[in-house]
């Protein structure tokens, strides 16, 4: 992948984004703008910061670099490697693990990789365990890139996760019918 | 029961779209402008009167709060709404953002303005990726119509209003952490005094309040301060969405009123406990900081801020957790600390040592492998973080354990005599 951080710079569409970015905050605050300026360059180079590309954030709004990295490293949703096209996380913590998320994370070591954080033999996905999601009444779930697929078992996730390799369109939010946190009558 | 014509939000679960013109249908945005020229004393006054608490989780009065804020017109004051939901088990703010993010902003404006504040923002978890595309599309809609932006809603105030994304990290969910974070740095909290209301976000006076407790402004301020402290009991007044999870038969949202019987909210709204209500072994009743609270206390518990209290627990962020008997309790609060080892932001010591300690013994509890006396320094470590940090993050790593075994250490105990013996 290094090819592709090369010289990183916004795209065109992005510069623009960027500039509606610093706009929220006062001129004289644009480390402000840090963290939604590394979501769109992350987004822009296949979900992933290379140094070039924190280092060209860091310019942009004219930070040292190291200043930069430590927001990269602090928050989780900042990814310093490449982790496929479909980044799928599923929440273990108590509340989703008292609904099953034992067997979601089954489906997912099964389907993609025996161990999280590697990529699935066709290059497509990679899995991890995360922390509470926010989603509770709706356990369990995963996050999947920016959609989250909620109210799972076994057989719903690998459903998911087959849909995504097979290019077939699924729906997103809970998989057994309701309609979002209403309880099933 | 709360009747539905005394529901706040009436579009929670997203039946009717959020736009605009369907909110304004369901009375949002309905002439602001004559609530905003009744002024910022008889908004302070109402709020006060609602003896509305703060639905974050700590419980805090928001008339007072608000009250805090300096009144000088020359300072740059703001607004900043935590939408960083991010405790385990919650997860009302995002129905609430969702599906009903015109009462959220209207909130914003009414609040500024009784704040002397001209600029919100609105600091949302950054998972919420498709909730906040919703809530940027209704910002841009309030400014279409001008109902934000420059003489807001034709009220003479001037009111910008915008949204930030978190990045992972529950540590943001800290106001004093938020607002690092809002200003581009790692989500360290900072020493109190000065607090936020003094030097807050880039050194101004800021209030930092919870979506839940914007989003109902709006309507205390139509219906009334006293309508809405005609719900509940003194100082545990109003209504309130709570969450319930875990091992009940339907997993819901669902607003309800302040002080509501445990077992009726969990009978009435989410099917009753699987297998019923004999079946049930504990609750962690206010998310996942406060300590859980065993089936003879859910028995009768009333769900508000005090009555949680005197039974040594708290409603939080009301995000009932439930567990009935198949549940390995030392696992399921061993799971908790797991989260506050993954979360500490590791600024203070007792912390970041103190909730990875916390968590390896849990597990070796769960396997097994510990004694009485492991279990007294467990304890013991509890003490040591609790009331030693800077926020309430090492506190809320403690208690959970401390509830785990006030109720069930004699249980716990036996099980690993048993295992020794085998």
């Amino acid at each position: 992948m290094s090819n592709l951080n090369d010289n990183f710079s916004f795209s065109e569409a992005n510069e623009h984004e960027a500039a509606k970015i610093l706009a929220k905050y006062p001129s004289d605050r644009k480390q402000s703008a840090i963290m939604p300026l590394l979501d769109l360059a992350q987004r822009q180079n296949d979900n992933w910061l290379s140094r070039d590309v924190v280092e060209y954030v860091a310019n942009f709004i004219e930070i040292p670099f190291i200043k930069a990295w430590e927001v990269v490293t602090f928050y989780s949703m900042y990814y310093t490697k490449y982790n496929g096209k479909y980044l799928v996380q599923v929440c273990g913590t108590t509340p989703c693990w008292l609904r099953g998320s034992d067997q979601v994370a089954k489906a997912c070591k099964e389907m993609i990789s025996p161990d999280q954080n590697t990529l699935s033999k066709n290059g497509l996905f990679s899995w991890m365990q995360v922390e509470c999601l926010g989603a509770c009444v709706n356990a369990p779930l995963v996050q999947i890139n920016d959609d989250y697929y909620e109210d799972l078992t076994y057989d719903t996730t690998k459903n998911i996760l087959q849909s995504l390799m097979d290019g077939v369109e699924i729906k997103v939010g809970s998989q057994n019918g309701r309609t979002s946190s209403k309880a099933v009558s | 029961m709360l009747k539905e014509k005394d529901k706040i939000f009436t579009n929670l679960f997203g039946d009717e779209t959020y736009s605009l013109k369907s909110a304004q249908k369901r009375g949002d945005w309905n002439n602001t402008k004559s609530l905003i020229k009744k002024g910022r004393d008889w908004i302070i006054d109402e709020m006060k009167k609602s003896e509305l608490r703060g639905r974050g989780g700590a419980g805090f009065p928001t008339g007072l709060k608000w009250s805090f804020m300096p009144k000088d017109p020359a300072l740059n004051n703001y607004l900043v709404v935590n939408a960083d939901e991010s405790e385990p088990g919650t997860c009302k703010d995002r129905d609430m953002i969702r599906n009903e993010p015109h009462k959220l902003i209207e909130g914003c404006l009414l609040a500024s303005f009784a704040m002397n504040a001209h600029t919100c923002y609105i600091y949302i978890r950054g998972e919420y990726f498709n909730e906040a595309v919703v809530l940027q599309n209704a910002i841009d809609e309030a400014y279409e119509a001008g109902l934000v932006g420059k003489n807001a809603a034709k009220s003479g105030w001037d009111f910008d209003i915008y949204l930030h994304r978190g990045a992972g990290a529950y540590i943001c969910g800290e106001e004093t952490a938020l607002l690092e974070s809002l200003e581009g740095k790692k989500g360290f909290p900072r020493l109190k005094p000065p607090f936020p209301a003094n030097k807050g976000l880039y050194g101004s006076p800021t209030t930092v309040n919870n979506v839940e407790t914007i989003a109902v402004v709006p309507t205390i301020l139509r219906r009334g301060g006293e309508w809405f402290s005609s719900f509940g009991r003194e100082k545990n007044t109003g209504t309130k969405v709570f969450c319930i999870s875990g091992h009940v038969n339907n997993p819901c949202n669902i607003e309800e009123e302040m002080g509501i019987p445990l077992r009726e909210l969990i009978e009435k709204h989410a099917g009753g406990v699987i297998g019923g209500w004999d079946n049930l072994k504990a609750i962690i009743p206010g998310g996942s900081s406060v300590p859980l609270i065993p089936k003879n206390i859910c028995d009768s518990v009333l769900m508000d801020f005090d009555s949680l209290t005197e039974v040594k627990s708290g409603l939080g962020t009301a995000a009932v957790i439930v567990m009935d008997k198949s549940t390995d309790l030392v696992k399921a609060i061993s799971k908790l600390s797991h989260f506050y080892k993954h979360e500490s932001c590791g600024q203070c010591t007792p912390c970041r040592e103190g909730t990875g300690w916390l968590w390896r013994m849990m597990e070796k509890i769960g396997e097994g492998n510990a004694t009485s006396s492991d279990i007294d320094k467990l304890l013991d470590v509890t003490k040591q973080i609790e009331g030693h940090t800077i926020c309430a993050l090492g506190d809320a790593a403690a208690w959970p354990i401390q509830g785990l075994f006030r109720h069930f250490r004699e249980e716990i105990e036996e099980s690993l005599t048993k295992i020794r013996a085998a």
